[in-house]
């Protein structure tokens, strides 16, 4: 007995170390980022943050237009591609015929195994003269507001939302269906025998697994903040901040991958290294207040039990 | 340390053979298997096509030579060149005095092929070569001229029907030697670029989107109507892509092609600094292509491997002669028989015992 404890105690520390080891990661890569971009941090402390010109020819560095770009095109990525991912993954756990099911799952999940620069490529042939044809029909009323201004080029804003959003999709849907699954029956049994419909029904799943779908759609923002070749293939490359989805605008990622390899100047190193300090602290950002979202809905969701499944809200029609 | 000697005999020995057969026969056999002479470079993408194939050549003549080359880019070359990392660098630009100055010895500079930028663009209908001039190119790029019926753009193309629509301009967005010597060649044509934006290898664009690469400039090009970007001539030769002629120095407007960049250089050799850290564009010669440039090997003057040293150096006179032949069909333009004769003097400044 002494010795399975002893092996026990073993085994928990050499998890218990492959663990820390995470850790020790994160916090290795954001030293050596900070390290590496110190004569940028020196020169221009916070301002780094909120100027705009980006000029190496002048040694003159501010993040904003990257920050901007990556922020808005993540958020509309997500915006297109929650309310599609949700309803491919209800349409698959819940309603989805058996034989139609297996094929739908495995061509999902194909998506996500397209390397980038496939969906780059596929972007700049395809899909941006689609998006100039739109910009081209699109009425000049429309054209004069400030989300559609801006020369119909393609290349733009809304292109690399589009694409964005069809590399989260898969991701989002197939956890959100994992989700679904895991949803007990007597939930949906219970909505049933309460006199719900099939779409109250799956209400009353999609309201069981909500934390598990906002972590499933969390996880597709990082992926989105994160996604570097695709996006820098159709955005224009053009570091301004802007509301316009036609206008060209630039991702943090982009500039990086870019500029990094032909950059001689130290400054010039140090602040596309800054960069991706930059990135790494909203990406960490982002993830915290994930978590402590669906941190604080657990919290909810267990001070109130019943909530959720009182006949009430489940409507009129009961 | 008997054996180190009979490997240095057979590196001088093969050395001393220059272009020849290897030197089979008076190798010692135990030479080839040694493995002694792998050296590494890194650097420049753009002469990637023409380094590969000039080191597998080499390597089939001199079976005991190895040399390896990344192409990071010429800002990682130039990098871990200074920290010696690697033998040797390579780069679409001069280094400069800022960058020598931390190299922990004298770097030599040789330029070993020279390639061009080439405007090219997009008008539909239109089937005879459009003109450009320095300062149109500029002032597209600054975006001042905005439309393709300029009158400035129609001075230079007497008798071609320029269409009304806005242009669309398309640079590089990656960092790249192909801007460096776009934006070099512009800050020479025109103050207003050198003041506004300058040369280097990225840029703070006045107007236009960012292609990743030649082949993303290309398409973005090819699908936009009344677009103008630049590549590489290299790559503008086989995507058969639309492109145009530039006013060079002289007044000529001259098509981009091999020979046109190699009387570029030529045009440059008479005012040619000692060390051959020079810009060709805009160069004064006639029949010159303006938008020109060399690329360069960088090696230390006093190498830490005197092995490699001479070894390198033996390889670099075979590049600036047999291996010149091989530059046209891949599209690279071959060096003018002067520079090389002043190149091949320049070798022998490096140290090698």
């Amino acid at each position: 007995m002494k010795a399975r404890s002893g092996s026990d105690l073993g085994f928990q520390i050499g998890t218990g170390a492959f663990a820390a080891l995470v850790l020790a990661i994160v916090v290795a890569i954001g030293i050596v980022l900070f390290r590496e971009s110190i004569l940028s941090i020196r020169e221009f402390g916070f301002r780094f943050w909120v100027t705009d010109i980006w000029d190496p020819v002048a040694h003159e560095f501010g993040a904003r237009p990257f920050i901007w770009g990556t922020l808005y095109s993540s958020v509309l990525a997500l915006l297109i591609a929650t309310p599609i991912s949700l309803g491919i993954a209800t349409y698959l756990s819940e309603l989805c015929p058996a034989a139609l099911r297996q094929p739908l799952i495995f061509l999902t999940e194909l998506l996500a195994a397209i390397p980038s620069i496939v969906y780059g490529l596929w972007g700049l042939f395809v899909l941006v003269p689609l998006v100039r044809d739109l910009e081209n029909a699109m009425p000049q009323w429309l054209r004069d507001t400030p989300l559609f201004s801006g020369p119909p080029i393609g290349l733009g804003m809304l292109s690399a939302a589009l694409i964005l959003a069809i590399m989260v999709t898969p991701f989002i849907s197939s956890l959100a269906r994992e989700v679904l699954k895991s949803v007990p029956r007597t939930q949906r049994e219970g909505a049933y025998a309460l006199g719900a419909t099939e779409w109250e029904a799956i209400r009353v799943a999609l309201s069981y697994g909500r934390t598990g779908i906002i972590g499933a759609i969390m996880l597709g923002f990082g992926r989105a903040l994160g996604e570097t070749m695709a996006v820098t293939m159709v955005i224009g490359n053009s570091p301004t901040v802007s509301w316009s989805l036609f206008a060209p605008q630039y991702t943090m990622s982009a500039v990086i991958a870019n500029e990094f390899s032909e950059a001689v100047d130290d400054l010039h190193l140090h602040a596309l290294i800054e960069i991706g300090l930059v990135l790494f602290v909203i990406t960490l950002a982002v993830n915290a207040v994930s978590r402590m979202l669906i941190w604080n809905m657990n919290r909810q969701a267990l001070a109130k039990p019943k909530a959720k499944l009182e006949p009430a809200t489940l409507g009129g029609s009961a | 340390m008997k054996k180190l000697m009979a490997i240095l005999v057979a590196v001088a020995l093969t050395a001393a053979c220059g272009g020849g057969e290897g030197g089979g026969p008076v190798r010692p056999p135990d030479a080839a298997t040694a493995g002694n002479n792998q050296i590494n470079g890194a650097g420049a993408t753009f002469p990637l096509p023409i380094y590969s194939k000039w080191f597998s050549d080499y390597n089939k003549l001199h079976p005991n030579v190895e040399i390896n080359y990344q192409s990071i880019g010429s800002g990682g070359g130039i990098r871990q060149l200074v920290e010696r990392t690697v033998f040797f660098g390579a780069s679409d630009q001069p280094m400069s005095d800022e960058m020598l100055a931390k190299a922990p010895g004298p770097i030599l500079h040789f330029p070993t092929v020279l390639g061009a930028v080439v405007p090219v663009y997009n008008i539909e209908g239109s089937s005879t070569q459009i003109k450009f001039t320095g300062p149109v190119l500029a002032d597209i790029f600054l975006g001042k001229i905005t439309r393709w019926n300029d009158p400035a753009l129609a001075k230079v193309n007497p008798g071609v029907a320029l269409p009304s629509g806005t242009i669309t301009v398309v640079h590089r967005s990656d960092g790249s030697g192909t801007t460096f010597v776009w934006a070099d060649y512009l800050s020479k044509v025109s103050t207003e670029w050198k003041d506004k934006v300058g040369a280097s290898s990225s840029l703070n664009w006045p107007v236009g989107v960012g292609g990743k690469g030649n082949e993303g400039v290309a398409g973005l090009v090819k699908q936009t109507p009344g677009s103008i970007g630049y590549v590489e001539l290299v790559y503008a030769l086989q995507s058969k892509i639309t492109y145009g002629a530039v006013q060079n120095q002289a007044g000529e407007f001259i098509s981009p092609e091999v020979k046109s960049v190699t009387a570029a250089a030529a045009g440059a050799v008479r005012t040619m600094p000692a060390d051959f850290r020079v810009s060709i564009t805009n160069s004064p010669g006639q029949g010159a292509y303006p938008i020109s440039s060399f690329t360069w090997i960088l090696l230390y003057e006093s190498p830490d491997d005197k092995a490699n040293g001479l070894v390198m150096s033996d390889f670099m006179k075979w590049a600036l002669g047999d291996g010149q032949a091989m530059a046209a069909e891949l599209g690279y333009a071959p060096l003018p028989d002067e520079l090389v004769r002043m190149e091949l003097e320049q070798l022998n400044r490096i140290k090698v015992q």
